[in-house]
């Protein structure tokens, strides 16, 4: 039996949720019923086989990007490749530390080939590509350290703003981190990119050489892990005041950097309770963001 | 299907779920947190784990093929009831699928995030194994400051903790929360957990072994107090000794005094004992509590004793001293001047001392946790949740947690508790709510099921599977073994 992807509706019968392998997508889109249901219909056809698509050029995935040429193929794996090629001259990076955006990236851009619609996502596990149509706008929930409870921040972004991808990276996820962020969450113009820059920002939060950082190499953990021999955060004791400061302001000056040159919209760092943002217009959008409170998101949560 | 997978070095498994074909380590997952490597198997690790909130991903179950005009032909739902029905496997180091990321959240579109979790109401029981006073009841408990439960009313020989619990997990602050979960979790996958009582003591507890009370780690549950051994005892001390004394730091007995002495018409002895006489036979405080004798500080047992009485004592008398648990043991007699001196203590004596220590348990802390599966979890498995409910009660579903069995509480909900000590090695997991997580599965027949009104189009993969991997039964660990 030929492996599917599996996909349904989530319990509200309005998202549609895909999974295959690690990709875990939701998506949900409005418009016309017609135009959802071919959206729907799109994004179904573009996920089948999607997974087969990227793991025929794995080997070459995982490998250092190289920031002048890219022999991929594919059309997510070149998208992968072109986020982090900016990078690649700096900083050790592969085209996987963009999968997750490149990939809801390709789902909603699928969707918007096949329908017309009004303000639509694709979730890939916290990574978004967004679209919205005129006057439109998205509240963006951002975790606190997710293995706390805590504030939850809230984005707005509106349609007119240049963000069309939201990413998060950090020491908590899935995959690993060279720094010490609880969470870096980036708006980007894709989220391809968002993904590409949260991660490089992630790494940048950081504390080199600090007695309470437990590191060990990722092959350690992952055999096959893309990041080899490197040394992965799995571990960061109590740290003081200031060494929070020095770690997100060197994560900040490293968003401050790709702000400038245009690779980012703006840049949400947290590390154990500190928040630090950086961010050029959005920051109004930021700050207009109405906190949603501990309490207000467990009732939530509990329905 | 992804059934196999193949050894490679290392006890590195190669995981053919999908082509990621990711190699995965002892304890690890591979890049999906879908499927894991358990002992060199590969387990799937996902839906049917989730204790309360499982899932807004009850929507999983919902065919997407909504309307009729519908192309079936690209939507699949494989097998998401192949491990949520009695897929019995469990999970190393879980992490669960992105759920927070699917919750719905008031005013907010969608939620961005590095992982993902599960909440839950849940607590544990803890049973400590000692008659040491760890605190009032009620008292709360602590740990690193925090509250985090209290203590409840005492069982036999044992003291009681109620730990967690929704409230001390997400209605106090946000550090009650934290510490709440991690002293849950800890204690749930059988890790020490230091605890201190308000008004009482510190004890660290950890699941399947003694308890250590202020720093003393307790061995042996006694027998009773000094007054039940002798009541136990009497008749097998009858006509071999003349006098036992029982030392007990909370009520200390003597044979010839006691009840039980009387009525086996055994003589006085001139016995006089220091501490206060409670009733005949009975005495409390003979000495402060400490780690020798008894739960007593003393290390010579004749330092709670006075002089014998020359009106009734007479020299070559015998007696036994021994304490509650057995560990402690001399033999005296009586010399002329009535002064009780140390002798080889006889055989069956002996042996009475052995049965003491036969019928001491050896102390232990034991965790149950429980936790309740709510009306999402239910509704993830049939389409009308409280014939679920009805079926467990009617022990046609039969409810385990990590593989190990569980006990269902009666009345509404599926609240259940299990030993922690019977559950694999890091089955419970932590969310930031903060919550627990904890494995629970759910087996029944397929005629059973199809009856309670379960989501009977896709059972037919299950049959299907049968000689599937995928479907394995946990090994159950005896009770009380550890790893």
């Amino acid at each position: 039996m030929k492996r599917v992807p599996q996909i349904g509706w989530l319990a509200d019968g309005r998202r549609l949720h895909l999974q295959d392998g690690p990709i875990d997508l939701i998506v949900e889109v409005h418009g016309s019923e017609t135009n959802r249901r071919a959206a729907y219909d799109a994004a179904a056809r573009r996920f089948t086989g999607l997974l087969d698509e990227l793991c025929d050029e794995l080997p070459l995935l995982r490998r250092a990007a190289d920031p002048a040429r890219c022999e991929l193929q594919g059309a997510v794996a070149r998208r992968m490749d072109a986020a982090v090629a900016p990078f690649a001259l700096d900083h050790f990076i592969t085209p996987m530390a963009a999968v997750a955006g490149a990939v809801a990236e390709e789902i909603l851009g699928a969707m918007l080939d096949a329908a017309r619609l009004e303000r639509s996502y694709v979730n890939n596990g916290g990574d978004i590509a967004l679209h919205l149509g005129h006057g439109e706008h998205f509240t963006v929930g951002l975790m606190d350290r997710p293995d706390r409870p805590g504030l939850m921040r809230t984005i707005i972004v509106d349609a007119d703003d240049p963000t069309r991808g939201v990413a998060t990276s950090g020491r908590h996820g899935r995959s690993f981190s060279f720094g010490i962020a609880d969470a870096v969450t980036v708006l980007a113009r894709t989220a391809s990119q968002a993904d590409a820059a949260a991660t490089i920002i992630a790494n940048a939060v950081d504390l080199p050489g600090h007695p309470a950082i437990v590191r060990c190499p990722a092959h350690d953990l992952q055999p096959d892990s893309d990041l080899g021999a490197r040394l992965v955060t799995r571990d960061v004791g109590e740290l003081t005041g200031h060494e929070i400061e020095d770690a997100l302001e060197s994560g900040a000056a490293c968003a401050r950097n790709l702000l400038t040159a245009g690779l980012i919209d703006g840049a949400v760092l947290r590390l154990q309770g500190e928040t630090v943002l950086v961010s050029a217009r959005a920051i109004d959008a930021l700050r207009s963001g109405t906190p949603v409170y501990r309490a207000a998101m467990e009732s939530a949560m509990h329905v | 299907m992804p059934t196999d997978a193949t050894a490679a070095v290392d006890d590195k498994i190669r995981c053919d779920a999908c082509p990621v074909m990711c190699y995965i380590k002892p304890g690890a997952a591979g890049a999906c947190d879908r499927y894991a490597n358990h002992n060199g198997e590969l387990v799937r690790v996902d839906p049917h784990i989730v204790l309360e909130r499982t899932v807004s991903h009850g929507g999983r179950l919902v065919p997407f093929q909504a309307g009729g005009d519908w192309d079936g032909k690209i939507v699949h739902e494989p097998g998401m009831f192949v491990t949520a029905i009695g897929a019995g496997t469990t999970y190393p180091d879980y992490k669960p699928a992105p759920f927070i990321v699917s919750s719905e959240i008031d005013g907010v579109d969608m939620v961005t995030v590095v992982t993902e979790g599960i909440f839950s109401y849940c607590g544990v029981k803890v049973k400590i194994d000692t008659d040491r006073y760890l605190g009032p009841e009620t008292a709360t408990v602590r740990a690193q400051g925090e509250a985090i439960g209290h203590v409840t009313t005492g069982e036999y020989g044992s003291q009681m903790l109620s730990l967690g619990g929704v409230h001390h997990l997400t209605g106090g602050s946000k550090k009650e929360g934290r510490v709440t979960c991690d002293a849950l979790m800890d204690l749930s996958n059988c890790k020490p957990v230091e605890l201190t009582i308000d008004g009482g003591a510190t004890v660290v507890v950890q699941a399947g072994y003694p308890p250590i009370v202020n720093g003393v780690a307790e061995e042996r549950m006694r027998v009773g107090c000094g007054s039940a051994t002798i009541g136990m005892f009497a008749k097998q001390w009858h006509g071999k000794v003349d006098e036992v004394v029982v030392v007990d730091d909370h009520i200390t007995g003597v044979l010839s005094e006691h009840q039980a002495g009387k009525l086996l018409d055994i003589p006085d002895t001139g016995i006089k004992m220091k501490g206060r006489r409670s009733t005949p036979g009975r005495y409390f405080q003979v000495a402060e509590p400490g780690t020798g004798w008894g739960g007593t500080m003393i290390s010579d047992p004749l330092s709670v004793l006075g002089p014998f009485d020359p009106k009734t004592a007479r020299p070559g008398m015998t007696m036994l001293m021994v304490s509650t648990t057995g560990e402690h043991a001399a033999y005296y007699e009586l010399d002329a001047a009535l002064k009780p001196i140390e002798k080889p203590m006889p055989v069956d004596l002996k042996l009475s001392v052995e049965r003491i220590q036969e019928n001491c348990e050896p102390a232990l802390c034991t965790v149950l946790f429980m936790g309740g599966a709510g009306g999402s979890l239910r509704a993830g498995v049939t389409d009308n949740p409280v014939r679920l409910t009805r079926s467990v009660k009617d022990a046609l579903t039969r409810v385990t947690s990590g593989g190990a069995p569980v006990y269902v509480w009666p009345g509404g909900g599926i609240t259940f508790m299990v030993d922690v000590t019977r559950l694999p090695a890091g089955a419970f997991g932590y969310v930031p709510t903060p919550a627990l997580v904890a494995p629970i599965e759910f087996t029944l027949k397929l005629s059973d099921y199809a009856a309670l009104g379960g989501h009977i189009d896709y059972v037919r993969p299950l049959s299907s599977l049968k000689d599937n991997t995928e479907i394995r039964q946990m090994p159950q660990s005896p009770s009380g073994q550890l790893t």
